[in-house]
């Protein structure tokens, strides 16, 4: 048994507030009420959460923060065990522990044309960056892609922060055929005002992104989700190449400049408690089951 | 071997293990404690000196000699009452404390090879403590005193030197609040030490003690990001305490370094200890499974951490380091119970490279031989390669236990607390203070990785100065 403190104290009992499904059985948003994170929060940080005595710990990007209300939103896909967990708590339920902010936040400032570059689960963390940006009086130009037209997150709250926002399908079902990286570099074409390009997504998608933008010379950050436990600097589990330097990426990121993450790196250590990983959500499905 | 003359010198009484074959396949605690009549024998070989230099050696002034007295006497109340005049948490310090450096090194018998065993005596008073939790005895003070709601101190970390803050603080009647960053107490307590040197029902017990003397115990709070110092002024904090301790693992940027299957000890420790994982997948959070195990490091977490991946199964252990044995600076108790464990030890050689296979999974590792220099100025012996000696070790799982710096996540967000070069706080030794007005720190982020009892020390002093200026 380890010693217990008192949870309720980081600002409230982590109650879900509102769940909603954003792709069925896939990806859902909660917004959650902790008013001391929601007060904290800025765009880029992260929250670490817990669901259970037995549960481990997961980062999850907040994807937007409501100082007034105390609520903060957070998207999950549905992917492991953890989440999957959190995917059975609907409104009314709470989070037995919940802390952040965590990471340390874009570096926002007003300097003209922004585009942020989102795929998948990747746009609603990219949200809160583009939300912020805007906020700072910058032009937003959002290009986010996904297989097909109902895994589209977040299109209706970037249009309204956006000065345009590009869409690309993998079956074209919505906008460009094709992938995310493309619109992004036709945008980069005609567009000689581009002051900076934050890509926030799967692996390949952000290594795709330092590859298109490199050329056009234009500061690119990526936002990387490598392993973490305690996600406040204690274990080292985030580590990344950057640059030829070990970073954690929990302290000294998750934004880094893109061309200099070592990608194939991190997708590999991604991969190093995959099996583990497996033997977790078979159990939990057949738990379900029974 | 005998020393001239000391032969009359009846030795230390000794204090049963469990076997270590045995325990080297569990968690439970190694050291089993001395039994009443063990603890009165050794209580009784105590000289009582006129003079005793045993109080001069503890780093939070425990009145050694009183209380091994009162243990001959068999009055182990009066003991622990006296023990926790000045110690809060002396369960704790009775294990982990390296007394062969502090107390017992300054023993008048320590020359005969055979000191008085105060950790041992320690540890039993506080162990056999299970009686009523009333203020007189938590506190050590015959009077209770209420607890000023208005007194407010906050302390940020909840490891051994804001315990011992928050102990001494609450005795006297001030409202302590210790905000902790992660879901449980006990900062190193908990997600460093394993389970068999300090059970985890031992911090707890300390913890409990200190709640019923009304301190609050904040869980989720990361200072400088949940709450900010001036967010606890605000909220009517009089003084606010940092022990955050050190926190960020060393690596040694060596090639490979990053391949699946190297931790540092500071992971490797947490996800056993804090997140259960020995226990996967009851718990959800996993252990990285190793045969062939190197745990890079001499210090007392790189025992911890090669006797931990013993329990866990491992094939065989070994310990590099890169000078010899007389120079490791793990306490010569840890070495012996990892060695007789079967943990082994291989020294003069450091790791030059790590390689793995194409998923990235660590295969072995190559070490370089090295021969020590004659002691430079610095006293130390340097170690230096042997050019072109090189070995390979097979392994699936390597532990670095090389360190750790400074955690910046309360320094950067704090521009007012001034540091050292090495991005630690930068606190006055007697007091504490930092560089901004009634902040004080103590433990690690002020010195570095040191050891708990130095940090309580720091807590204790800390508490004082804050005392003092409260009441002022």
């Amino acid at each position: 048994m380890l010693p217990a403190g008192d949870k309720s104290g980081a600002g409230g009992m982590n109650k879900i507030v509102k769940k909603r499904v954003l792709i069925p059985d896939r990806v859902s948003e909660m917004t959650i009420e902790a008013p001391l994170i929601a007060s904290k929060a800025k765009p880029g940080n992260f929250a670490v959460l817990r669901l259970t005595e037995k549960g481990e710990r997961i980062p999850l990007t907040i994807a937007d923060a409501d100082p007034e209300l105390g609520h903060i939103l957070i998207v999950y896909l549905v992917m492991g065990k953890t989440t999957a967990f959190l995917d059975t708590l609907g409104e009314g339920d709470s989070i037995l522990d919940l802390c952040g902010p965590l990471g340390r936040p874009t570096r926002i400032k007003k300097q003209g044309t922004v585009v942020c570059v989102g795929g998948g689960t990747g746009i609603a963390a990219m949200h809160h960056i583009a939300k912020g940006n805007f906020k700072a009086g910058n032009k937003v130009v959002s290009v986010i892609g996904a297989r097909s037209k109902d895994l589209l997150l977040f299109k209706p709250e970037l249009e309204k922060i956006s000065h345009s926002v590009l869409v690309s399908t993998d079956d074209g079902s919505l906008g460009h055929k094709g992938m995310v990286t493309e619109v992004l570099e036709k945008y980069l074409q005609n567009d000689p005002e581009v002051r900076e390009v934050i890509g926030v997504g799967p692996v390949p998608m952000m290594r795709a992104v330092a590859r298109v933008t490199e050329p056009f010379g234009v500061r690119t950050l990526v936002s990387l989700n490598s392993i973490m436990v305690d996600g406040m600097g204690m274990c080292g589990s985030c580590r990344v190449t950057v640059d030829g330097k070990n970073l954690f990426a929990c302290v000294e990121g998750p934004e880094f400049e893109a061309s200099k993450v070592d990608f194939d790196e991190l997708m590999m250590r991604l991969n190093a408690f995959k099996a583990q990983e497996q033997i977790s959500m078979e159990l939990f499905k057949q738990r379900k089951q029974s | 071997m005998k020393k001239k003359g000391k032969s009359k010198v009846r030795p230390r009484t000794p204090m049963s293990m469990l076997d270590p074959k045995e325990r080297a396949k569990m968690f439970s605690e190694v050291a089993l404690g001395y039994n009443l009549k063990e603890a009165i024998a050794e209580a009784r070989r105590c000289l009582q000196c006129k003079k005793p230099s045993c109080i001069k050696g503890c780093p939070v002034d425990v009145d050694c000699k009183s209380f091994i007295r009162m243990v001959a006497e068999n009055d182990l109340h009066g003991a622990f009452t006296k023990i926790k005049e000045t110690n809060s948490l002396p369960a704790i310090c009775g294990r982990v404390c390296p007394q062969e450096n502090q107390c017992e090194m300054v023993c008048k018998l320590c020359p005969t090879g055979h000191p008085i065993a105060i950790g041992r005596l320690e540890r039993f008073v506080a162990d056999n403590y299970y009686a009523s939790t009333s203020c007189e005895e938590e506190t050590g003070s015959g009077v209770c005193i209420p607890i000023d709601e208005n007194l407010k101190v906050a302390a940020i970390g909840s490891g051994p030197s804001s315990l011992t803050l928050a102990g001494f603080l609450a005795a006297r009647g001030v409202k302590v609040s210790v905000f902790e960053a992660l879901h449980a107490p006990g900062g190193v307590l908990v997600y460093g030490i394993p389970e068999f040197r300090l059970p985890k029902s031992v911090v707890q017990r300390e913890i409990e003690s200190l709640k019923n003397l009304q301190v609050d115990f904040l869980c989720n709070y990361v200072g400088g990001m949940t709450v900010s110092i001036d967010d606890l002024f605000h909220q009517g904090y009089k003084a606010v305490f940092i022990g955050v301790g050190a926190g960020l693992p060393k690596f040694m940027n060596l090639p490979g370094e990053n391949l699946i299957g190297i931790y540092s000890a500071n992971e490797y420790l947490t996800r056993v200890n804090l997140m259960h994982g020995y226990r996967f997948p009851e718990y959800d959070t996993p252990v990285p499974p190793g045969k062939n195990v190197v745990v890079i490091g001499g210090g007392n977490v790189a025992m911890d951490a090669a006797r931990t991946a013993l329990r866990l199964g491992a094939g065989n252990v070994k310990v590099v380091y890169r000078r010899t044995k007389g120079e490791m600076p793990a306490r010569l108790e840890e070495l012996e119970h990892a060695l007789e464990e079967g943990v082994e030890l291989e020294i003069l050689c450091t790791p030059v490279s790590f390689h793995g296979d194409e998923q990235g999974v660590l295969q072995k590792v190559v070490m370089q031989r090295m021969e020590l220099l004659e002691a430079d100025e610095s006293g130390r012996k340097k170690p230096v390669p042997l050019e072109g000696d090189f070995f390979e070790l097979e392994a699936d799982l390597v532990i670095m236990a090389v360190g750790t710096g400074s955690n910046m996540v309360l320094t950067q967000t704090t521009p007012e607390l001034k540091l050292n070069k090495r991005g630690y706080i930068l606190a006055d030794a007697q007091s504490g203070e930092t560089s901004m007005d009634m902040v004080f720190a103590g433990g690690d982020i002020v010195t570095g990785a040191a050891t708990v009892v130095e940090a309580m020390g720091a807590g204790r002093r800390a508490a004082k100065e804050i005392l003092r200026r409260l009441k002022a």
